[in-house]
């Protein structure tokens, strides 16, 4: 039973909302663009931005001429790095992962040295979108080229080139976490000397891009010493704070707007360098002005997500039980720290031990500076990585050893009855049943058919072999506990805000903090709500998004928003029921004490007959001619939720995966993934965060990767080369859930916004490698290209690396020029 | 993703397409679908300085019978060839090719005659316009000529129109005998184009393969014929090994290029697997 239905007792009332699979209100009007997004907002007298970007990864500025932009038609201003020097200050980066950590700082505009093709070098204002953009080819700046920093490996090395000259080296910083000096578990070195088995692999995380669906969007107006930003970000309120300590603008003087914001991903939880400059540009010129970015520019200056080596031991006996995990990373940063380009992979650092009951951790992470843009949050942030490590070296042990995955890890994951569990990391895992979600996994594919086929077709030698990967993982999220984060050095808490305010109709506005881009939370909060105030679903509107109407919050990712947010408001919720008690036991003359309250209706108990709608008090109170002496004349109430625990959704994910070994064409035959989320609110919210997570994890194994070219020159630059599926691309997906109710919350819920893309990276590529495992494959590297594949089959290694070039549709046109139009090319004939 | 400047002129005829574009100026871009002008003119690799868009040019646009070809107008769109009874009858291949050229938003808009006068390396139907011999006909101010499909591809991304002149239709011979045709297309995702594809009809007489025509799609700046393969089958059997060892030779005289879809030497591993399906589906094994 969960907390909720204690909550509300065991009488039959109206039918539950929390469980019900509405389909979502914010939906209607997100989908026709009948809604404001940020690029829809027109100001009188706006204008309009375009950023002059740099064509190459790594130079000092030598000269800069702006006066032919200046003549322009329709130029306003320009302004170039020194322009702002004085007054740009660095963009935050919030998560110090170590005391020691090298931040070089981060201007919003380079001023003497770029370190990343696509850095703005200039901003053109003009009087329409157009005059910006045409204005920018005339911009002439030159580039003193210095070496191109592009490889950690190399990065890291004795005597590598530097990114940030000034610096003593290309790393950041050196986290560690070993269990045996926090005292979570023994000493690692020991254990892995005393092991009968120690397999050791290096796996890549390639570099991703969040490809959110809106691109970025700033608009800025000032009014006096106020300034309104209305920006499609995921964080309207720790960006207040941040764009108010990096511009100086007082907190109190800046209302950051996030309209109906179209995907975030992660990739919208910055501190971007344009909305910055437009904070800027509108404080000098007194004027509203407006950035919106192409998709190149988004592609090519967005921040990107992943980037890491893994270096991972693994020690087990010979009856396959484990002794121990050594992980060691290089991460890359990019050319600057943004908001938590460094936390990404300690956040992950906890979760490598993953659902295993490992005697002995030890891991350590260099953060390492590149010539390429800055990495940060994406989707999972970290958590993916470390599934993926976890679940591909089991496969690999398991091989090693010669045993069954699933009975390898059957023999070390915590039981259901160990909950709750704490890990050789130090994380208390909160509840669950591994064994059961993996019995539904099974059946829910057919495993035992997929083996007899898979045995048929490799005696039969046959052209398509198949293969089954298995990937149990769990996650912490919820990002929340405000003193672990604190512990963490992360630069703010966790908790989450909410108000509920009873208006005079009966109807409910509720105030969340935590800032929806897609996810639902309008649907999810009005059933919350529903449910706890016993009102009509359709009479709950929920608010979010302004900081001057939504004072608090700190926003969505980390899969945080129901299990903290949707807590608050739960918590409000109570506190009106409490608030409105006092004024129905007075109306009611009655007892406090005496009073039910169900279904939305205080009555009097053994009373039948008597009773007052809370919608009903809401009017009496907005009256207040008649309430008790000593209150207030309100049922509003706030509350601010602030768990003591991450959550841990759970789950086992299988992956069937045919592989045609002529052509290394790889396809999923079957995907089956059941789930622990706790408390399911709605199932149809639920099933779609898991449909595209998966969608995200699959793409991650199989299809997506930024690629660099030996100067630092993005080559995927357009979606011809970034390759994001589409429906078409996968396959049916065969999903279910087991529920054990998160015990750190009032709903009882987990986190499912990232369960599925840290999932099943590591079901799809193990899936690949068991269909060729018996061909002397051991490795396939992301993305899976057919390729890559054919070339791991026929000439060994990991599929290598990929040629840089972009593809030749389009002309070869790999991104926008970044320095305006290219004459020479329009002719676009073979003479290019 | 904005283009530069232009100016922008709507003919209703192919004389008044024509004139727009010898007073369009220096630069002159024939817009027909836009489905390959406007992406790279939004990535500013382009700009035109004057764009004459064939939209409204009714006469272009259509499929029709004549003789012994079937006559494919250049606007016709990829949708309005998929729907066509006579493509369906005569030129399957066309279909089938077209079928798989990007999402159904790009082949409501993208054209026949367009896609084959970009002439991309991994456009899907220049190679299925030279399997099948089709004949271009073009008009310019010098006049109409026709050119056949082993001269009208000339490098990348360039053809045998010239400056001012335009492609008005194309002309897909009516294949006599008992054909079947297949294309073959490998890429990574539904809606990309060819990484390699191959196009292939055959005819077959007695049990053999009297004749094979097979056309290659990104196995080098232009498409090509796969000569070696189509001579190997000439009489060969109708069998799996026979189309086997033929389509070994697929990659020869290729140039496929390095991207960071295949490397070269992959290509051409591919292009004799993609040969031998290919084939062998057309020749109904
Ligand atoms: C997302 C996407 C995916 C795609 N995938 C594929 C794919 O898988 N396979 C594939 O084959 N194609 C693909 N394409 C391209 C598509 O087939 C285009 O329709 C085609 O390349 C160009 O046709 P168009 O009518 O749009 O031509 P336009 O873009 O209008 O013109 C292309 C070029 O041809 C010239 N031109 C056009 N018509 C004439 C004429 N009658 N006379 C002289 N010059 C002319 C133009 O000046 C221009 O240089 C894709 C396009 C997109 C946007």
């Amino acid at each position: 039973m969960t907390a909720v239905e204690e909550r509300t007792g065991t009488t039959p009332g109206p039918e539950k909302e929390i469980g019900k699979a509405r389909r979502r209100k914010e939906d209607a009007r997100l989908i026709t663009g009948k809604t404001t997004w940020t690029d829809n907002m027109v100001l009188p007298g706006m204008l309009h931005l375009a950023v002059v970007r740099s064509p190459v990864a790594h130079a000092r500025i030598t000269h800069v001429d702006v006066s032919a932009v200046r003549e322009a038609p329709g130029v306003i201003a320009v302004f170039t790095g020194s322009d702002l020097a004085e007054e740009q200050g660095s963009l935050p980066c919030a998560w110090p992962v170590t005391p020691e950590m090298v931040n070089p700082g981060h201007p919003s505009i380079a001023v003497d040295q770029v370190n990343h093709v696509g850095e703005a070098v200039a901003v053109i204002v003009a009087r329409s979108k157009t005059a910006a953009q045409d204005a920018v080819e005339l911009a002439d700046i030159d580039y003193e080229p210095l070496p191109v920093v592009l490889d950690m490996e190399e990065a890291v090395a004795d005597g590598a080139d530097l990114v940030h000259d000034h610096l003593e080296s290309n790393t950041s910083y050196h986290f560690v976490f070993d269990a045996g000096e926090m005292g979570t578990g023994s000493d690692t070195d020991q254990a892995f000397a005393d092991a009968d088995v120690v397999v050791s692999r290096r796996l890549i995380q390639q570099r991703l891009i969040p490809a959110f669906m809106e691109p970025r969007s700033v608009v800025v107006q000032p009014q006096g010493d106020n300034y309104t930003m209305w920006s499609a970000t995921q964080i309207p309120h720790i960006l207040r704070v941040m764009a108010a300590m990096v511009t100086g603008i007082p907190e109190h003087k800046l209302r950051v707007v996030a309209p109906d914001v179209g995907g975030g991903f992660g990739g919208k939880l910055q501190v971007n360098p344009e909305e910055i400059l437009c904070l800027l540009i509108a404080r000098r010129l007194g004027k509203p002005v407006k950035w919106t970015e192409t998709r190149s520019e988004s592609l090519m200056t967005a921040h990107h997500g992943r980037d890491q080596i893994q270096y991972v031991d693994i020690a087990a006996d010979r009856e396959g039980n484990l002794k121990g995990l050594r992980v060691r990373l290089l991460a890359d940063m990019g050319a600057y720290l943004r908001l938590i380009t460094p936390g990404v992979p300690a956040l992950g650092a906890f979760m490598y031990p993953g659902i295993y009951k490992f005697p002995a951790y030890r891991f350590e992470c260099d953060g390492v500076f590149t010539n390429k843009v800055p990495t940060d949050a994406y989707r999972g942030a970290g958590r993916p990585e470390a599934t993926f490590a976890i679940e591909r070296i089991m496969d690999e042990l398991a091989v090693e050893l010669g045993m069954d995955p699933l009975e390898l890890r059957r023999k070390n994951w915590i039981n259901a009855d160990e909950f709750p569990f704490t890990t050789v990391a130090g994380l208390a895992y909160d509840s669950g049943d591994y064994e059961t979600a993996t019995q539904q996994a099974l059946e829910l594919l057919g495993y035992d058919e997929l083996r007899a086929e898979q045995q048929r077709r490799r005696e039969s030698g046959d052209r398509v072999q198949l293969g089954i990967g298995i990937s149990t993982f769990t996650e912490m999220c919820g990002l929340a506990p405000s003193r672990v984060l604190g512990s963490l050095s992360f630069g703010a808490g966790g908790w989450e805000h909410a108000a509920i305010r009873m208006l005079p109709t009966g109807k409910v506005e509720v105030v969340t903090g935590s800032t929806p881009h897609g996810q639902g939370h309008e649907t999810a909060w009005s059933q919350l709500v529903a449910d706890s105030l016993g009102v009509p679903f359709e009479d709950v509107e929920v608010l979010h998004g302004d900081t001057a109407i939504s004072s608090r919050g700190l926003d969505t990712y980390g899969s945080r928003s129901l299990v903290v947010g949707g807590s608050a408001v739960v918590k409000a919720a109570d506190k009106v029921i409490a608030k409105a008690r006092k004024i129905a036991a007075h109306l009611l003359e009655a007892s406090e004490d005496d009073l039910d309250f169900e279904a939305g209706k205080f009555s009097v108990r053994g009373t039948p007959g008597t009773g007052l709608g809370i919608q009903e008090i809401a009017l009496a109170i907005f009256a207040a001619h008649n309430y008790p002496e000593g209150i207030e004349p309100s049922i509003d109430a706030e509350a601010t939720f602030d768990p003591e625990n991450f959550s841990f959704p759970h789950g086992t994910h299988l992956c069937a995966m045919e592989v045609d070994t002529e052509t290394g064409f790889v396809k999923i035959r079957k995907y089956a993934c059941v789930d622990d989320v706790g408390t399911i609110v709605n199932p149809l919210i639920v099933e779609g965060q898991v449909h595209g997570g998966l969608a995200q994890g699959i793409a991650q194994a199989l299809y997506e990767e930024a690629v660099y070219d030996a100067d630092g020159n993005l080559t995927t630059g357009t979606f011809v080369d970034y390759l994001v599926p589409s429906a078409n691309d996968l396959p049916h997906f065969d999903t279910g859930n087991t529920v054990h109710s998160a015990p750190g919350n009032p709903i009882g819920a987990k986190g499912v916004g990232e369960a599925g893309c840290i999932a099943s990276t590591p079901a799809v590529v193990n899936a690949a490698l068991d269909a060729v495992r018996h061909l002397g494959v051991t490795d396939i590297r992301m993305p899976l290209t057919p390729e890559r594949v054919w070339r791991a089959i026929h000439r060994g290694g990991d599929g290598g690396d990929r040629a840089t070039a972009g593809s030749n549709a389009y002309g070869g046109a790999q991104t926008e020029t970044t320095a305006g139009v290219s004459t020479d090319a329009s002719s676009l004939g073979g003479d290019r | 993703m904005i283009p530069a400047p232009f100016a922008y002129a709507r003919p209703t005829t192919v004389d008044e397409a024509l004139q727009a574009i010898a007073e369009g100026g220096e630069d002159v871009k024939v817009l027909a679908g836009g489905q390959s002008l406007i992406p790279v003119m939004r990535l500013r690799l382009a700009a035109p300085e004057t764009v004459v868009d064939l939209g409204r040019v009714a006469e272009l646009r259509g499929v029709r019978e004549e003789d012994d070809a079937i006559v494919v107008g250049a606007m016709t769109t990829h949708a309005d060839v998929l729907a066509d009874p006579l493509i369906r009858q005569y030129a399957p291949l066309v279909a089938e090719a077209t079928a798989t050229v990007a999402d159904r938003q790009v082949r409501h808009r993208g054209t026949f005659g367009g896609a084959l006068v970009h002439a991309d390396p991994a456009g899907d139907l220049p190679a299925v316009a030279l399997a099948l011999d089709a004949e271009f006909v073009i008009v310019g101010p010098g006049g109409r000529r026709t050119v056949g499909a082993s001269e009208f591809f000339v490098d990348y991304l360039t053809t045998a129109v010239q400056e001012g002149e335009l492609l008005v239709e194309v002309r897909l011979p009516k294949l006599a005998g008992s054909w079947g045709m297949h294309y073959e297309k490998f890429n990574r995702v539904a809606q990309a184009w060819s990484i390699v594809a191959v196009a292939a009809a055959v005819r077959r007489e007695d049990g053999r393969i009297a004749e094979a025509r097979i056309g290659l799609t990104n196995m080098g700046p232009t498409p090509l014929r796969a000569r070696q393969v189509e001579e190997a089958l000439a009489g060969a059997e109708a069998t799996a090994d026979a189309v086997a060892a033929a389509s070994q030779h697929a990659a020869v005289g290729t140039d496929p290029s390095s991207d960071l879809n295949a490397q070269a030497d992959y290509r051409q591993h591919l292009a004799t697997v993609l040969t031998r399906r290919a084939v062998s589906t057309a020749a109904g094994l």
